[in-house]
C-alpha cells in the first residue's frame, strides 16, 4: 500500500471485533487509541492481540515481520515512544496512548517527501540484505540503537570508565553487540554493520560541524 | 491463548484489590516472558492486571546511601543509571549481558526476578514437568540436561533460574520489597528464590496476590570493586551456561568485604557463602582464591550432560576474583 492510500483515520474493519455487530464490547475486548506513524487510530480489539498482529492484521502495516513470534529474532522490531521493542511480545491493549513508528513510518520521520531514512538509503547503498525478511526489524532496531548510543546508554562492551552521558563511540564491536537482537538467516551481517557505520560516521561528522 | 480480561491498575492498592480472590490473575509488567509463556500455553491467565504504569519507575537514593529501585524500572534504564554505573558496575554489567536491546527496553526489574526457567521441558506442554504440572515428572532429569542445574537440584526438578540481574543482586545483599493483601514485607534476595525440593512449581516465596514494589540496594563499603562475567553459547543474546557476580574490598592485603554469587548453576542465584568465608580476612592469593571457589563447588552434583559447568564456573570465578583483588 502506498503511503498516500493509507486511511488517515482508522475505522474498524470486518475483523475488528464484535463491536461492529452490537456496540457493547465483551469484557475480553477493549477500545483503545494508538498513534501509528503519525496517524491516530481508535481500535477495538481482543485483549490477546499483540502489537505485531494489530499492525499487520488490523492496520495492514505488513512491513513489521513475524519471524519467531517469541522475541528472539527481532523481525518485528518497531519503535514505541521512541524506544525499540519486539512488537510480538507486547499486548496491544497495554500500549494505549503510545506512539508507534514502524518501518513504513521511518521515511516520514526523516523529513522531506520521498526521501528514505538515511539508514534505509545506507542499507540500499551497501547491499545490506538478501531475502529482506529481517530488514524492517534491522532498520527499526538500528534507528533505536543509534538514539540509545547518542544518549550515552552503555552496552556490555562499552568501556565502563567513560563518562555516563557522553555519546558512545560506535565501533564495529559495539554495533554488533547492540544489534544482537536482530537475526539474519542470510548472514548479511557484514554489510548491515557497514551500513550502520556509514550513518554513524556521517552523524559524527555532522555533529562536529555543528559544534 | 484463552480469552482474558484486562485491568490497568493506577496504584499498588488497586492492583492488589484487582488480584484478590482471582488465582488465575497475573500481574503484567513488561510481559516479555509472560506473553511468550501465554503463547506456549504454559501460562493461562484469565485476568491480566497491568502494573506497568504504576508510579514505581524511579531509582532513588535514600538518606543512608542505599538505592531504591522501583519495580517497573526498565532493564535498560537501570543499567544506564549514573548511580548504578558508578557504584554497582556488577549490576549494570549483569543487566547488559542479558537479553537484547529490544527486550531490555521493555523488561522490568520485578519481572526479571519473577521470570520463569527456560528449561525446554517446562516450555513444552507436551513434556512432563513438575514445575508446570506438579506430579507429572521431570523430563530433564534423565533427558537432555546440558543447560541444567549442578547445585541444589532435586529429583523433582533440575531447572535453573535464568536471570543475570538476580545474580548480581544476590552478591549485593539486595532486599526485595513486597506489597500484598496482608500488607508490605521485605525478603532478602538470596531468600526470595527457592530451591526446588518437592515443590518446584513455587519459584519464589512470593504469596498469592503479592507483588514486588521495589528492590533495595545497601551501600557497599568504600573502595569495593565489583564485576559480572557470563559464559554462554554465543557472543551475545543468550542465557548463561554459568556466570559469576562478585564484589570485593581488599585493605592491607587482606579481604575485608566479599560477596560472590553464581548464575546458571541452580534453581536460584547461588550465593557462594563458603567461598566468601574462606577468603574473608585472608590474603587473596591465586591459590587461596582457587581453594575458596573449590570449597563452594565441592557440593556440585552434575547431571549426565553438564559436568562442564563445574569447571566453567570455577574458571569464571577464579578469573573474576583474581582481577578484582588485583584492582582493589
Amino acid at each position: 500500500m502506498e503511503a498516500s492510500d493509507r486511511p488517515r483515520e482508522h475505522s474498524p474493519g470486518p475483523d475488528s471485533g464484535p463491536a461492529d455487530r452490537g456496540g457493547v464490547l465483551p469484557p475480553t475486548h477493549s477500545r483503545m487509541t494508538l498513534k501509528v506513524n503519525d496517524t491516530v487510530h481508535v481500535i477495538e480489539l481482543d485483549h490477546r492481540t499483540t502489537l505485531l498482529d494489530l499492525l499487520r492484521e488490523h492496520l495492514a502495516l505488513t512491513g513489521s515481520k513475524k519471524g519467531c513470534d517469541q522475541g528472539q529474532c527481532g523481525a518485528c522490531t518497531v519503535l514505541v515512544d521512541g524506544r525499540r521493542v519486539n512488537s510480538c511480545l507486547l499486548l496491544a491493549v497495554a500500549q494505549e496512548g503510545c506512539e508507534v513508528v514502524t518501518v513504513e513510518g521511518l521515511a516520514e520521520a526523516a523529513g522531506a517527501d520521498g526521501d528514505l531514512h538515511p539508514l534505509q538509503q545506507a542499507f540500499l547503498d551497501r547491499d545490506a540484505l538478501q531475502c529482506g525478511y529481517c530488514t524492517p526489524g534491522q532498520l527499526c532496531s538500528a534507528v533505536g540503537m543509534l538514539e540509545e548510543a547518542r544518549a550515552g546508554q552503555p552496552s556490555v562492551v562499552t568501556d565502563t570508565d567513560r563518562p555516563t552521558d557522553a555519546p558512545v563511540r560506535l565501533t564495529v564491536e559495539e554495533i554488533r553487540e547492540r544489534l544482537s537482537g536482530n537475526l539474519c538467516r542470510c548472514g548479511a551481517y557484514p554489510h548491515i554493520v557497514e551500513a550502520v557505520q556509514e550513518v554513524v560516521v556521517r552523524d559524527v561528522a555532522a555533529r562536529e560541524v555543528i559544534v | 491463548m484463552k480469552p482474558l480480561l484486562y485491568v490497568r491498575a493506577e496504584s499498588v492498592g488497586e492492583a492488589a484489590a484487582a488480584h484478590a480472590g482471582r488465582p488465575e490473575a497475573r500481574y503484567l509488567g513488561g510481559g516479555t516472558n509472560l506473553v511468550d509463556l501465554m503463547k506456549l500455553g504454559v501460562e493461562r491467565p484469565e485476568v491480566l492486571i497491568d502494573i506497568s504504569r504504576l508510579p514505581l519507575d524511579q531509582v532513588e537514593e535514600l538518606p543512608d546511601g542505599a538505592l531504591r529501585i522501583g519495580a517497573t524500572v526498565r532493564n535498560s534504564d537501570l543499567a544506564g543509571h549514573p548511580l548504578v554505573r558508578e557504584r554497582y558496575p556488577v549490576l549494570s554489567q549483569a543487566l547488559l549481558s542479558g537479553a537484547s536491546g529490544q527486550l531490555r527496553n521493555v523488561a522490568t526489574t520485578a519481572g526479571n526476578l519473577l521470570q520463569r526457567t527456560r528449561c525446554a521441558y517446562f516450555q513444552d506442554v507436551g513434556k512432563p514437568c513438575n514445575k508446570r504440572v506438579p506430579g507429572s515428572g521431570c523430563g530433564a532429569l534423565t533427558g537432555v540436561n546440558r543447560d541444567h542445574a549442578v547445585l541444589g537440584h532435586s529429583e523433582h526438578c533440575v531447572a535453573t533460574h535464568p536471570s543475570d540481574l538476580a545474580v548480581a543482586l544476590a552478591a549485593l545483599d539486595a532486599v526485595v520489597e513486597l506489597a500484598g493483601p496482608g500488607g508490605g514485607r521485605t525478603v532478602e534476595l538470596t531468600e526470595f528464590h527457592r530451591l526446588p525440593q518437592d515443590s518446584p512449581d513455587q519459584d519464589t516465596v512470593i504469596r498469592p496476590g503479592e507483588l514486588i514494589t521495589g528492590v533495595l540496594l545497601p551501600p557497599l563499603p568504600g573502595g569495593t570493586v565489583s564485576r559480572y562475567r557470563k559464559a554462554r553459547d554465543r557472543a551475545s543474546f543468550a542465557f548463561a551456561l554459568a556466570s559469576v557476580a562478585a564484589t570485593v574490598q581488599v585493605r592491607g592485603g587482606v579481604v575485608r568485604h566479599i560477596g560472590v554469587a553464581f548464575g546458571g548453576l541452580a534453581h536460584r542465584p547461588w550465593r557462594a557463602r563458603r567461598t566468601e568465608a574462606a577468603l574473608l580476612g585472608s590474603a587473596p592469593t591465586p591459590e587461596a582464591v582457587a581453594r575458596a571457589v573449590d570449597a563452594e563447588l565441592a557440593a556440585a552434583v552434575p547431571l549426565r550432560d553438564n559436568a562442564y559447568k563445574v569447571s566453567l564456573a570455577r574458571d569464571l570465578a577464579c578469573e573474576v576474583l583474581g582481577s578484582l583483588t588485583a584492582r582493589t
